[in-house]
């Protein structure tokens, strides 16, 4: 199952710090495949990740990798695109990393257009510092920071996104990782901020603290409560899955480099 | 052929980035250092290079860092408050080792302080700002042409020893306006890129001694980046031999280069019976009140750090038992440093904290002062 994409991965840096039953690995092999499929040149891709766990997927990948501070993978990814246009940026960040300390980046990415593909492992809780509640935790969902259910509102991410300005944002899960795949394929060929959440288990931090007995009892609830888009109306902790909206805008560097040429073509001779 | 213009201490720091190469710019607005950014919004995309106003001072520094490893010199600029937010992104670049510049024109402090007043109260920060041990350069010029000048060595410093440079600007230099001579030509230094194939790469590796040599993003050389303890191939380690290893070259690195790193002007000092220490603009005042001090028959002389980190250590070896007066606009900063050199007994600090700078008389009476007690 591994083999067809062997080749993408620092098979030296395995094994991974992933927990057993942990929905990480099966989203990046998810990505990674996308990657693949829209065959795109190793040297010419960028992973650039936060910090978290979902974070040090970069580092296990073979390409140009960087591994930067939690919550700015999207400020330094926008840098690297901005200097460096032709490069293909995949930006990878868990769900705290994306929506509390990055929040700003976040809405800042998508307002701009910049073309960058971001997606978000929403694993509903803050994993690797083991289990603080996430702007991402469902109500009432247990914490070690919210012991009697999380009194706060959870965010819906893509339409955060989309109001924002993104141009692309979608859903799906470790369970519908084909669908990931999918989904991931249109957010690269979208030309500018494209946003992916994949809902993934933490079984360890979050399963079983909010009565999951297995990691597969966890993907089966990813499975109920993942709805496409169009079946039928959501109620309780469902959510949607799919393409959720496309839209048309400028994308920022092709904008700046629309004003380089004009700036060239304005300059008085000699 | 150089040309002489009448130019803002600020707008000379854009024209020194961008003679130095510099075509990425990152920033937030803050007072008093705004009017760099503004010069680069203007300039960049003109010379194909980029400017971008981030959401925040930890975004520039995050984005100036991105488009530094994706091969273009890149820097921000920022004051005060900005510096500090900056602070984590800044030792991020200092461990993974990424050239960059940031402009710090320093404010009143602590907090949002005083906006508009100039003050030296960042020197400890620009060193030790970030978390852990850490290497860092820190250049300090006292006027418009030197400004210029050491913006173009902070970007061959940054590139040739692949650390983060901060050029440490008084609130007055920023703003003030002198004649600057621009040189026909200068000279650039550029990152060293890696001679093995992409096989044999090694991105943190000490084969080519304390620098290992960078590849740009997209160059073939696919590596990783991480702000964590790493190896020599970039991959996060906790072995702690190799975290040792690591942590030792990185301290380590510009130890053999300090003669090129770290500046200095001495002015007087043969015979002198009194030192006085200064940096950026409180060294102009100090060499007045060392004239001054001159035409009524004590002998003073000026020692001007123009890197105040690293310390120009070896350069300041003052004879024993000398007096030293550190006069500078914070509660005494840099005065630690050169009584870590000549011992807390001849050592005076001479500090200035209302927003106001320090006047020759000022220094010229402490002098007067300090010799008729020894
Ligand atoms: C500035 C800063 N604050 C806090 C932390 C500690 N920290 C590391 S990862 C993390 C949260 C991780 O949660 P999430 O982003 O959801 O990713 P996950 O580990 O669940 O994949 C935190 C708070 C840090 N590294 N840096």
């Amino acid at each position: 199952m591994f083999s067809d994409i062997a080749q993408y991965f620092r098979t030296e840096s395995l094994p991974h710090i992933w927990c057993p039953g942990c929905g990480n690995g099966t989203v990046t092999a998810a990505l990674v495949r996308a990657i693949k499929n829209l065959q795109l040149e190793q040297n010419n891709v960028v992973i650039v990740s936060g910090i978290g766990c979902s974070s040090r997927m970069s580092g296990y990948l073979d390409f140009n990798t960087q591994h930067t501070t939690h919550g700015r993978a999207l400020a330094f990814a926008t840098g690297i695109k901005l200097a460096k246009p032709e490069l293909d940026v995949f930006v990878v960040m868990g769900d705290g990393d994306c929506a509390a300390i990055g929040g700003n980046h976040l809405i800042h990415a998508a307002r701009r257009n910049i073309d960058l593909t971001a997606l978000v492992i929403n694993n509903g809780i803050y994993g690797m510092t083991g289990g603080q509640s996430s702007p991402l935790t469902p109500h009432d969902r247990r914490a070690t920071t919210m012991p009697f259910g999380n009194l706060e509102r959870s965010f819906d991410l893509v339409e955060l996104a989309k109001a924002a300005g993104a141009t692309y944002g979608a859903r799906a899960t470790a369970y519908h990782n084909q669908l990931l795949t999918k989904l991931l394929i249109d957010a690269y060929n979208n030309h500018g901020f494209s946003l992916v959440e994949a809902v993934a288990q933490c079984p360890v931090s979050y399963g079983r603290r909010n009565q999951f007995q297995t990691p597969a009892a966890m993907v089966m609830w990813q499975k109920e409560h993942g709805i496409k888009v169009g079946q039928h109306s959501i109620s309780g902790e469902d959510f949607y899955i799919g393409e959720i909206f496309r839209a048309e805008a400028a994308e920022f560097c092709a904008e700046y480099d629309r004003l380089r040429q004009r700036l060239q073509e304005d300059m008085p001779n000699g | 052929m150089s040309e002489a213009r009448l130019m803002q201490g600020n707008e000379a720091c854009a024209a020194g980035a961008i003679a130095a190469g510099a075509r990425f710019f990152a920033g937030y607005p803050i007072t008093p250092s705004s009017e760099i950014a503004e010069f680069m919004a203007e300039q960049l995309p003109r010379l194909g290079g980029t400017f971008i106003q981030m959401e925040d001072e930890i975004a520039s520094m995050a984005a100036v860092i991105g488009a530094s490893l994706a091969g273009v010199k890149s820097l921000t600029a920022t004051s005060g408050p900005g510096f500090s937010l900056k602070q984590e992104n800044l030792g991020y670049a200092a461990a993974t080792e990424v050239p960059c510049v940031i402009i710090n024109v320093q404010r009143g402090g602590p907090s949002t302080g005083l906006p508009t007043s100039p003050a030296q109260g960042d020197v400890m920060q620009a060193r030790w700002g970030t978390h852990g041990d850490h290497p860092i350069i820190v250049l300090s010029p006292a006027t418009v042409q030197e400004s210029y000048e050491l913006v173009i060595t902070a970007f061959n410093l940054a590139e040739e020893f692949r650390v983060p440079v901060i050029l440490l600007l008084d609130e007055v230099v920023g703003h003030l306006r002198e004649r600057v001579n621009l040189p026909a030509t200068v000279q650039i230094v550029n990152r060293k890129k890696p001679e093995v194939p992409p096989e044999r790469f090694s991105p943190y590796g000490d084969d080519h001694g304390m620098i290992p040599p960078m590849a740009n993003f997209g160059a073939g050389y696919r590596h990783h980046v991480t702000g964590l303890v790493h190896d020599v191939n970039g991959m996060p380690t906790v072995n702690p031999a190799l975290v040792t290893k690591f942590l030792l070259r990185l301290n380590h690195k510009l130890d053999p280069y300090l003669a090129k790193i770290s500046l200095y002007e001495q002015i007087l000092l043969e015979d002198a019976e009194v030192i006085v220490l200064a940096y950026g603009c409180t060294a102009r005042a100090a060499l007045e009140a060392v004239y001054l001090a001159r035409s009524s028959g004590i002998k003073a002389g000026l020692f001007r750090p123009i890197t105040l980190w690293p310390f120009p250590e070896a350069a300041f070896v003052p004879r024993q038992n000398i007096p030293i007066i550190v006069p500078e606009m914070n509660c005494g900063q840099l005065v630690g440093e050169v009584v870590k050199i000549a011992g807390r007994h001849n050592v005076y600090s001479l500090s200035r904290i209302d927003g106001e700078l320090i006047t020759p008389t000022q220094i010229s009476a402490k002098i007067s002062e300090v010799i008729s007690r020894v």
